[in-house]
């Protein structure tokens, strides 16, 4: 009995931590599909630039925690500009294009990140030390930290888009892009802003899990494929979907890790079988609108 | 047949360099003998079947499938497990494996076309991720990690693996290229530029889509067949998201919905892989660098910057031109100046 409370105890840690990894990404992949209405396939490329940029200014040169987290969340966010304005914008009529120069952008940084620091797997302490138990199971403080800054990025999110006018920008330029437009806003503007919040809320995620994760500069490759089912099953576009979608998925993954066999090989064909099965059943995933045919 | 070859094989630029491209190949052997470079081109020439089988879906029908790795290594897995252990010679496994590319296309058109846009592209990009958690989970009968290898020789020596491969390539490529531009594939052209209209007109698009899913399953399963054949082995690596993705660069790379573009695209992408292989920490990063740049100023890819270029249309019959004569060779014309702009309306994926 006793067994079988911390094993439940322990799923529900380790599910949580997912749901907060994977509602962070979904959410900013979610958020430049709609206001850019592009695939961006190195969103986990800045993923992993937050986590290795802490894992620079922390261990190697010693800077202080926060400060840290500052200038890694400004890289990201100004990295994510530049590829938008460079790389993305000028190719967006041509959406297969599009696919490929983010695939490929995610594999330069991967590449450069190969040769700045090697392919060893790295690891950093938690920022802050400690743990504590919950129903006989170990948390550490880092994943207490972890579940907190989503929750608090996620409110911040939230306001922002119900109560500023930029986000109010943001939500009309994802649900027309045109009419937008003749409403009066740079719905290029928006769409960059909308990348380098976007690209920041995944820059967040890296820098919450480099405590807890092994990096390694493939670790953009798992988490993409699980995102863009996370988003799919919520429906495109939809942020209230990629949180649930997120919540199911990251529940449904550690499930299996834990009660199948052989379950951690399985585990992204799981995810990929359930966001099928909604599919099936509802074709625009499940907060998604069918989109009228665009202009 | 000779007043295409007069009329348009013999007097446009990029078809004459097409044809001396072919020629050229054919005729490599008379060069050189080096097994790497016979390796190298017997690779690339299947790989192209690949890549244009899923030009012909993607590029003209429109579905974009990000999981077309799922069909070549479908087709891969079953010519390997049915030559292993079934004793099946080469052309029997590798019909077989285009055969059951065809039923997996069935199997996933089916469900996934009542998808749309990016909703079927990565409905698609999942079925290839479930396959190879399958194969990781049985590795009894798959082979786990490692694949099965010990496969049959595609033919008997080198030169001949050659000469299959190429001719293949050409069959294969000239089959899909005569579909492409049959009434079928104007249909499938239809169908990409606004689905709404052409079943308004009476043609039961779903159908048509299904039929543009299997015959590329059919083209790619033919490849994945050879590879596996040629390489003696089938392993988890060709089910590889990248592997997929791979199809998809070059086709971009070397200009969607041409058929020949893709093709072009994997003889100037695969060498050049290779090339950078004297490189070695740098070669992805070279590779990714290349791809970035290249198409972020040619969007459309490689072959049709070069045809607005080499080939402008006539103002008036929009028939094509070599670029150094002054008029139309049909109606006489006077060929303005090359316009920055090209003639034909772009072209969205």
């Amino acid at each position: 009995m006793r067994g079988e409370t911390r094993l439940l105890a322990r799923i529900l840690v380790a599910g949580l931590m997912n749901v907060g990894v994977y509602a962070l990404l979904a959410v900013g992949f979610s958020l430049i599909f709609g206001a850019a209405r592009i695939i961006n396939l190195c969103h986990t490329g800045f993923y992993m630039i937050g986590a290795y940029s802490m894992f620079l200014l922390v261990v190697s040169r010693g800077w202080p925690v926060l400060w840290a987290i500052f200038a890694t969340l400004v890289v990201v966010a100004v990295l994510g500009i530049a590829v938008y304005k460079l790389i993305i914008d000028p190719l967006r009529e041509h959406e297969a294009t599009v696919l490929i120069v983010t695939l490929a952008t995610a594999v330069l940084i991967q590449e450069v990140l190969l040769i700045l620091f090697g392919g060893h797997f790295r690891g950093m302490p938690s920022l802050i030390p400690g743990y504590t138990t919950v129903l006989g199971v170990r948390v550490t403080y880092q994943y207490l930290l972890t579940l907190g800054v989503v929750a608090v990025a996620s409110l911040g999110l939230w306001a922002m888009l119900q109560r500023t006018r930029l986000g109010i920008a943001i939500r009309a330029t994802a649900q027309d892009r045109e009419v937008a437009n003749l409403m009066g806003m740079d719905v290029t503007r928006v769409a960059t802003v909308t990348m380098a919040i976007g690209v920041a809320l995944a820059g967040v995620a890296g820098i919450m899990v480099a405590p807890i994760y092994v990096l390694e500069p493939h670790m953009w490759q798992p988490p993409l494929v699980t995102i863009l089912a996370v988003v799919v099953l919520g429906g495109l576009g939809s942020i209230k979907g990629s949180f649930v979608g997120a919540v199911i998925l990251a529940f449904a993954e550690v499930l299996v890790v834990f009660l199948v066999p052989q379950g951690a090989f399985l585990k992204a064909a799981l995810a990929l079988g359930l966001m099928l099965a909604i599919l099936l059943i509802r074709p625009e995933g499940l907060f998604g609108v069918a989109f009228e045919g665009e202009r | 047949m000779w007043r295409y070859v007069t009329g348009e094989l013999l007097v446009l630029p990029t078809r004459v360099v097409g044809l001396a491209a072919c020629l050229g190949l054919l005729a490599l052997p008379l060069v050189t003998r080096d097994p790497y470079v016979l390796r190298v081109v017997t690779l690339a020439s299947i790989l192209a079947v690949f890549a244009a089988s899923w030009d012909l879906l993607t590029g003209f029908s429109g579905q974009i499938n990000l999981g077309h790795a799922l069909f070549f290594g479908v087709a891969a897995y079953t010519s390997a497990l049915l030559n292993l252990r079934l004793g099946l010679s080469p052309w029997l496994t590798i019909l077989a494996g285009g055969a059951m590319a065809v039923l997996v296309a069935l199997v996933v058109g089916i469900p996934c076309l009542r998808l749309k846009g990016p909703y079927l592209s990565l409905a698609t990009l999942a079925f290839p991720i479930m396959l190879t958690g399958l194969i990781f989970a049985f590795p009894g009968f798959f082979g786990g990690e490692l694949g099965v290898s010990g496969l049959t020789r595609l033919a008997g020596t080198r030169l001949r693996e050659y000469y299959l491969a190429l001719g293949a390539m050409l069959v294969l490529v000239f089959a899909m290229w005569k579909i492409t531009d049959s009434r079928l594939g104007i249909i499938f052209h239809a169908i990409r530029e606004d689905e709404v209209a052409v079943r308004a007109s009476g043609i039961n698009t779903t159908r048509y889509k299904l039929l543009a899913f299997c015959l590329s399953g059919l083209f790619a399963g033919l490849a994945g067949g050879m590879y596996a054949h040629f390489l003696r082995i089938a392993g988890p690596a060709l089910l590889a998201m990248f592997f997929s993705f791979q199809a998809i660069i070059w086709t971009i790379f070397g200009g969607v919905a041409t058929i020949y573009g893709p093709v072009v695209g994997v003889f100037i992408l695969y060498p050049v892989l290779e090339i950078l292989r004297v490189v070695r920490e740098i070669r992805m990063l070279g590779f990714a660098l290349m791809v970035l740049v290249l198409l972020r100023f040619m969007p459309e890819g490689i072959v049709p910057w070069l045809e607005h270029r080499l080939e402008p249309e006539c103002p008036r019959c929009r028939s094509r031109n070599a670029f150094t004569r002054r008029s139309c060779r049909v109606c006489g014309t006077a060929m303005g100046r090359p316009s920055s702009c090209p003639g034909r309306a772009t072209r969205s994926a």
